[in-house]
């Protein structure tokens, strides 16, 4: 049974014991664990709260997908082989860094709140570009075909699968295998980068801005790395996101997609690397999950508003009675002023 | 050139040149301090001015009339969320879920109860001033009592904002829904004396919405409970030991919030559509609005977003309008980063 198949099924809880499906939200929790790593870095351990994170999302995957589909060909590289997909990804991921160069150094000298405001309205102009220059997004009906590069790894993934005895595996279980090797080893590097004399001025920087100056640290400039480190990682998911959907278009980087992040991480632990991928998977197997019940009574525009309802109250919760998450310390939390 | 459709018009190059020198002239001459609100006018009429150069007067003045029409939805919306961000320091992302609600409450009184349009209006101001007050009383007020931080008002104002939006979506689907108010005249006199069309929907708005707006505007600052709003925005806690019965105004203040989000939110769903995006789409601009007037100064929210009105609209006459919007949220950045107190707010509120 294929995953078409499986969204079309009219009887829900059978869905649950499927592989198939498990592994599909298995993709999305690792998507959302890497892009909320970005997150982390930014609100649990330097203090700035980027609400722009989906638009840093759309930049990787719209620059992958561009960069594939038009200008390979064009320059006269394969647009189906591997280089140029992994080309596709660099070049989405330093556009996103200098993205987050240009929100950042205008936007990191303000205040909090007025940082959030700027942060998501960045995002949403960006998101608002996709939809509008078409010659090079194609608007809403978004890009497809940038694909095939990404097949020798499946093709590998599936044979070293099959050579270990699992006869006929799960198509979409290469990419979820990807997904959340890239998704631990950052979990790895940021953990370790936390314990690094960088790390510890980003925190001393998130505790007391004007004592990490007067210590002679570059507050500003330490907030701006972090922001800029934070939008290449969005770019990385923006990057497996694509991959996952097959296409892309706007509706894909919806302001939403930056607050199931904030969900995740905040369930997780605010302040705590390795909680963000439990948070993901915790959140992801609700959030995702709820697609599959179809037999309870409504319709499908009620089931996703139900599923956002869902993230609503979740945020709200969390926020009333553990602000902290499930692994984050309350003494560790500074949760603006 | 992808941004400008059909290629660039005669003489485009040269507004792209005087736009970009606008925007530094902005820049330059903000930095004077005092003079913002006249800076920010001469440059209205300068861009007024090089728009009627190229487009001719009867073009910029109709774009003039759809954007303040819309800029005094803006405004309606502004003034609810500057007070409450002003007062209880509540950076509320659910605000234009208000909007929302309001709409699809004088929607239910409408057309579900045939109830007349004005009575469904009055309704959905109630409605909407109500829920602002439950909120305040459920969420807001507890959450200020346990000391919590600016991130978790955030977050929790933003899963408000969901729980408002896909519950309007849960019972009311994605469909798009309007009034049914008949939206075919046009104000008759500007048609006969200038030629300019404006529909009259659009016209009642705008007129309706600046009564509105300045009637606010003149309560906020003459009378005791404007004066006990402001006492309170400067310092909540000096103003409870000064003796003001301080629940008793940050209830008005939501009284106040709440009707004007749902009498903006009406108003928006009859120049457009009923969808329950409708609010959030607005959220932005709206936020806009209240950082070009200074948070917390109602008539600055008033001036701010008439101005964005104009500046959204205006913008269509050289690039296609599906980027109004993120014109509209490039001045809101450029006014963060250039002068985030805002054209009439005071240096220290940063």
């Amino acid at each position: 049974m294929t995953a078409a198949d499986l969204l079309h099924t009219a009887i829900s809880f059978d869905a649950f014991s499927s592989l198939g499906v498990w592994i599909n939200i298995g993709i999305i929790a690792g998507i959302f664990t890497i892009f909320a790593l970005g997150l982390q870095l930014n609100v649990g351990f330097t203090g700035i709260f980027n609400f722009g994170q989906a638009g840093f999302m759309a930049i990787g995957a719209y620059t992958m997908a561009i960069f594939v589909t038009k200008t390979a060909p064009s320059i006269g590289l394969d647009p189906d082989s591997f280089l140029t997909l992994m080309l596709g990804l660099l070049a989405g991921i330093l556009l996103a860094m200098v993205f987050g160069l240009i929100v950042g150094m205008p936007s990191l000298r303000l205040r909090a709140d007025y940082l959030a405001i700027a942060t998501i309205a960045a995002a949403e102009a960006i998101r608002l570009t996709t939809v509008n220059a078409q010659d090079l997004t194609e608007g809403p009906q978004g890009i497809f075909g940038f694909l095939t590069g990404f097949d020798p790894i499946e093709d590998g993934i599936e044979s070293a699968v099959e050579t270990i005895g699992w006869t006929d595996p799960e198509s979409t279980f290469p990419l979820f295998l990807v997904v959340w090797v890239v998704a631990l080893t950052l979990t790895f590097v940021l953990w370790r980068l936390q314990k690094t004399p960088w790390g510890r001025v980003l925190r001393a920087v998130r505790e007391d801005e004007d004592a990490a100056r007067a210590l002679g640290k570059n507050a500003f400039s330490y907030k701006l790395q972090s922001l800029v480190v934070a939008a290449g990682i969005g770019a990385l998911a923006g990057f497996f996101l694509a991959i996952n959907l097959q296409f892309i278009n706007p509706d894909s980087f919806l302001p939403q997609f930056t607050f199931i992040g904030f969900a995740c991480m905040i369930l997780g632990g605010l302040g705590n690397y390795w909680g963000v991928a439990l948070g993901a998977i915790i959140f992801q197997s609700v959030f995702e999950g709820m697609r599959f019940l179809d037999d309870i009574g409504i319709s499908e525009t009620q089931l996703s508003a139900l599923r956002f309802i869902v993230l609503g109250i979740v945020l709200i919760a969390l926020m009333a009675f553990r602000p902290q998450g499930i692994l984050g310390k309350r003494e560790e939390m500074v949760l603006g002023e | 050139m992808l941004i400008f459709e059909g290629g660039l018009p005669d003489g485009g190059v040269a507004i792209a040149g005087l736009l970009v020198s606008t925007v530094v002239a902005i820049a330059v001459l903000s930095q004077i301090q005092g003079r913002a609100p006249a800076i920010a006018g001469v440059i209205l009429v300068y861009l007024f001015c090089v728009l009627i150069a190229y487009n001719g007067l009867q073009a910029v003045a109709e774009r003039g009339f759809i954007g303040l029409s819309t800029g005094s939805v803006f405004a309606l919306g502004a003034v609810g969320l500057t007070l409450v961000y002003g007062i209880l320091k509540l950076v509320n992302f659910a605000h234009g879920d208000l909007l929302t609600f309001g709409a699809y409450a004088a929607y239910v009184a409408y057309v579900f109860w045939s109830l007349p349009f004005v009575i469904a209006v009055a309704f959905a101001m109630a409605l909407t001033a109500l829920l602002g007050i439950g909120l305040e009383k459920g969420m807001w007020a507890p959450m200020r009592r346990r000391g919590a931080g600016l991130l978790q008002f955030i977050l929790m104002s933003i899963g408000l904002a969901f729980v408002i939006r896909y519950g309007i979506q849960f019972f009311y689907s994605t469909d798009l829904r309007s009034y049914g108010l008949n939206r075919s005249g046009s104000v008759g006199f500007l048609e006969d004396w200038f030629g300019i069309t404006l529909g009259t929907t659009q016209g009642i708005v705008l007129v309706g919405g600046l009564i509105v707006l300045v009637l606010t505007g003149l309560m906020l600052r003459y009378t005791l409970l404007g004066k006990r709003m402001r006492a309170l925005s400067d310092d909540l806690d000096l103003a409870e030991t000064a003796g003001i019965d301080t629940t008793r105004v940050i209830t008005w203040t939501w009284v106040l919030a709440g009707s004007m989000a749902g009498l903006a939110g009406v108003a928006a769903g009859a120049i457009t559509q009923l969808q329950p995006e409708l609010g959030f789409e607005l959220l932005l601009p709206i936020f806009a609005a209240v950082v070009l007037g200074g948070i917390g100064n109602a008539f600055g929210a008033l001036a701010g977003g008439l101005m964005l009105g104009l500046v959204i609209e205006w913008s269509t006459l050289f690039v296609a309008s599906g980027f109004k919007n993120a014109i509209g949220f490039l001045v809101l950045i450029a006014v963060l980063v250039i002068r985030p107190q805002g054209i009439f707010g005071r240096e220290r509120s940063i």
